[in-house]
């Protein structure tokens, strides 16, 4: 595992000071978890244990609270998020063959990165573009009324 | 800030419909479905047009106005004519309206959805807002400013007589009276388990112990609801004002909206309108001249279902695992760090000016016996017009679907429907007849829940259905009660091997044994409500599984286990068009060769199906 210093100076110092506002606030560990994945893309080991430490929790509580929300990752992540949805308006629109289809487009199963880094794949229940069904959402542009045939169009923009 | 600077910029404010003469007022509807349908170019399109054409006005961005089915909407509004309301309105469509409507005093008549006459004579041909059928049978108190004004504007919120309620509350009413009138109202929580709200606020006045808090709930986690998600982009200040009056009538000081991480829209509209309230004095300290003083902060979300349960939200925003806790003690007694707190959901605080504002008995005039006031909807699935709604509660369901919904997509047949996400089940038509209100969706096996209505035709297989809702409850079952965590998993695989043609007899009546068993001993709403939509399928729709394990069929053509696509040789006209779009290349076939499906290969995603012209419809299911 590599050492706390090679996460990058300005990073750990991002999160130094993401610790320092949050420390007096009640309820720090999630905002902190939040800002921490913001600035690194996911949650470094060596990251997790300055965090553990700064705050003065047992390192055992922090992984506890990252590892039971869905937000959080300890594997890197792909330069692009692809958020497929499977909320039941798009499950009964055909959600579920998006999925497959990008699935065997991209090669990984839902929650992994492809091999060239460029995608993170993720199932999640309802983006809340139910009338778009079925909605995927990559980074933060959102595609509605997809078919299978047309995934292979929408992934060659990234 | 005064009730005269409230007076004031109420006054100044120019709503949407105030046009200056020779200017126009351009309405972009701005909600995550309008953006995702392409608003934010068409918005940037009216100014880079205007601009360029020398047309002076100002381009608006609003909220949700319901029809998202029609996205990108558009209104135009110019002094001395009608307000026009234009459906799909991308990009390229702008430089027509803008030269045909706005300088040329016309109408480009295709494209317009609706009109409000606004004073002047009704355009020809062009249907009143009012009586689209979308409409007509909608009553709007939550989404009365949605689409109306803009959500980053608290001028234009006090300009429709924003903050009045809460004027009123602070200078004319006591806190005890503010809680009389929300329990004269009859608002029961929009959350789901529709518990009186002014019960829930009188409770947590009188629990002894201090400070007391102010939550708001807007981790709307339902698969297939968007209802607060609108409210928070559409009228952010609607929720801050009924938490604010919410605070005086219990005597808190703090509080706290803990809103998803997955609706960024809606977060930063929550945090602008904040910031606005804050800026003029209506949150803060010695609010309008008074005594009472408030603060109201964000949390976000991390993404676990379960903390939308009252318990293990205030757990999460404590910062610890999302976890749900025996009641009682309640919230109101007992809730954040161990302090008195009111919970409500977004929706419910929503209601609360409008409430104060008109009166309860006012508010009680809507709806029925036991459920008053409206419900917002999100009706959403094989329906035509898939949207926001809000109804009086007791309007029929086949009201909602067909009237409202404009009935099913491709005029398939209705099949089933869908209320009240995982918690709640799946009713057929024999019920559509059925009243929106608590009692009755309860009788029924379901739920009103948060507000998601998802409407399914007849390719929709009811066990898929019900194996659907578990894949998601037993993933976000937090483990706490082994019911839940175990039975939920349990009946997940038995689900899962029926729409895989390997049940077995005694499968339907173990279902109902585990379903049982989970709801009696869990602790929360997740664990005792998760087994409902199961339950409901195997009422109403029990021949259908049946037919999956002793007939090793799916009716509906659905499970890919059971169904295999065919080609018609005597159909098929060899064009290609299947071949082409199949995904797994598992088509052989050639111009002028009647193509045929290489089972071996075939991943069963439905394509050729779909695609096959309908004047061949040459591929069929067996």
């Amino acid at each position: 595992m590599k050492a706390a210093s090679s996460l990058g100076k300005r990073q750990m110092s991002q999160l130094d000071e993401a610790i320092a506002t949050y420390r007096d606030q009640p309820g720090p560990l999630i905002p902190v978890l939040q800002k921490a994945q913001e600035i690194f893309g996911y949650l470094p080991l060596e990251a997790m244990k300055h965090i553990a430490k700064e705050l003065r929790v047992p390192a055992s509580r922090l992984f506890g609270v990252a590892t039971f929300y869905a937000q959080f990752s300890f594997k890197p992540r792909g330069k692009h998020t692809i958020l497929s949805c499977q909320g039941t308006a798009c499950h009964v629109r055909g959600g579920a063959k998006i999925l497959e289809e990008m699935k065997r487009e991209l090669k990984v199963e839902a929650g992994d990165t492809t091999q060239d880094g460029r995608f993170t794949l993720e199932k999640v229940y309802c983006i809340g573009c139910c009338s778009l069904a079925p909605a995927i959402i990559i980074d933060e542009t959102a595609y509605g009324k997809l078919t299978p045939e047309r995934v292979k169009e929408v992934l060659g923009k990234y | 800030m005064t009730v005269a600077d409230l007076e004031k910029i109420r006054k100044r404010t120019r709503t949407f419909d105030e046009v200056k003469a020779g200017q126009v007022h351009v309405v972009v509807g701005m909600n995550t479905c309008g953006i995702a349908s392409g608003a934010r170019e068409t918005l940037q399109s009216f100014r880079d047009g205007m601009k360029r054409r020398g047309i002076s006005g100002k381009v608006f961005q609003t909220g949700c106005i319901g029809m998202c089915f029609e996205e990108p909407l558009v209104d135009i509004i110019q002094p001395g004519r009608p307000r026009v309301t234009y459906r799909h309105v991308d990009a390229d469509k702008v430089e027509r309206i803008l030269e045909e409507h706005v300088e040329a005093g016309g109408l480009v008549g295709e494209w317009a959805l609706a009109q409000f006459p606004n004073g002047a004579s009704p355009l020809e041909g062009v249907p009143l807002y009012r009586e689209l059928p979308y409409n007509s049978k909608q009553q709007k108190i939550v989404l009365r400013k949605c689409g109306f004004i803009d959500p980053e504007s608290i001028d234009q919120y006090i300009a429709t007589d924003g903050y009045f309620a809460l004027a009123k509350a602070l200078s004319q009413m006591t806190p005890e009276q503010v809680i009389e009138e929300v329990l004269g109202s009859g608002l029961r929580g929009r959350g789901g388990a529709g518990f009186p709200t002014g019960l829930k606020w009188r409770a947590t006045r009188q629990a002894p112990g201090s400070p007391k808090y102010i939550v708001c709930n807007a981790d709307e986690g339902d698969p297939g609801a968007f209802m607060d998600r609108s409210v928070l982009e559409g009228d952010p200040h609607s929720v801050l004002e009924g938490m604010l009056i919410a605070g005086y009538a219990i005597g808190a000081q703090e509080a706290y909206i803990y809103v998803r991480a997955e609706y960024p829209v809606a977060v930063r509209r929550l945090q602008h309108a904040i910031a606005q309230a804050k800026d003029y004095g209506l949150i803060g300290e010695r609010i309008l001249g008074t005594d009472f003083s408030f603060d109201i902060k964000i949390k976000m979300g991390a993404g676990a279902f379960v903390c939308g349960e009252e318990t293990a939200l205030l757990a999460s925003i404590e910062g610890k695992r999302g976890m749900p806790r025996p009641r009682p003690p309640f919230p109101a007694q007992s809730g954040l760090w161990g302090k008195p707190t009111n919970i409500n959901n977004v929706e419910t605080y929503s209601n609360v000016p409008a409430i104060v504002f008109n009166g309860a008995s006012w508010y009680s005039s809507f709806g029925t016996e036991n459920s008053k006031g409206t419900k917002v909807f999100c009706i959403t699935g094989k329906v035509k017009n898939s949207g926001l709604i809000e109804v009086p509660m007791g309007i029929k369901l086949r009201e909602v679907i067909f009237d409202i919904g404009g009935g099913i997509l491709q005029d398939k047949a209705f099949k089933a429907v869908q209320t009240g996400g995982p918690s709640g089940g799946v009713l057929p038509e024999s019920l559509l007849e059925l009243p929106v209100d608590y009692q009755e969706l309860a009788k029924a096996g379901s739920i009103m829940g948060s507000g998601g209505v998802v409407v399914m035709d007849e390719t929709t297989c009811m066990a898929d259905v019900a194996r659907y809702f578990l894949t998601f409850t037993q993933s976000e079952s937090c483990g706490k009660c082994t019911p839940c965590r175990e039975g939920l998993q349990r009946m997940y695989q038995i689900l899962d091997r029926i729409c895989k043609g390997q049940g077995h007899e005694g499968d339907v009546e173990e279902l109902e044994e585990l379903a049982r068993s989970i709801k009696d001993a869990s602790l929360c709403g997740l664990g005792q409500t998760a087994p409902n939509p199961v339950l409901t399928v195997l009422r109403y729709f029990r021949e259908e599984v049946e037919a999956h394990i002793s007939q090793r069929r799916c009716p509906a053509g659905v499970c890919p286990a059971l169904v295999r696509y065919e080609i018609d040789p005597q159909k098929c006209k060899a064009c290609g068009i299947c071949r082409k779009k199949c995904p797994a290349e598992a088509i052989e076939g050639a111009p002028k060769v009647i193509h045929r499906i290489i089972q071996e290969k075939c991943v069963k995603c439905g394509t050729c199906y779909e695609v096959c012209p309908t004047k061949f419809s040459a591929v069929y299911k067996v």
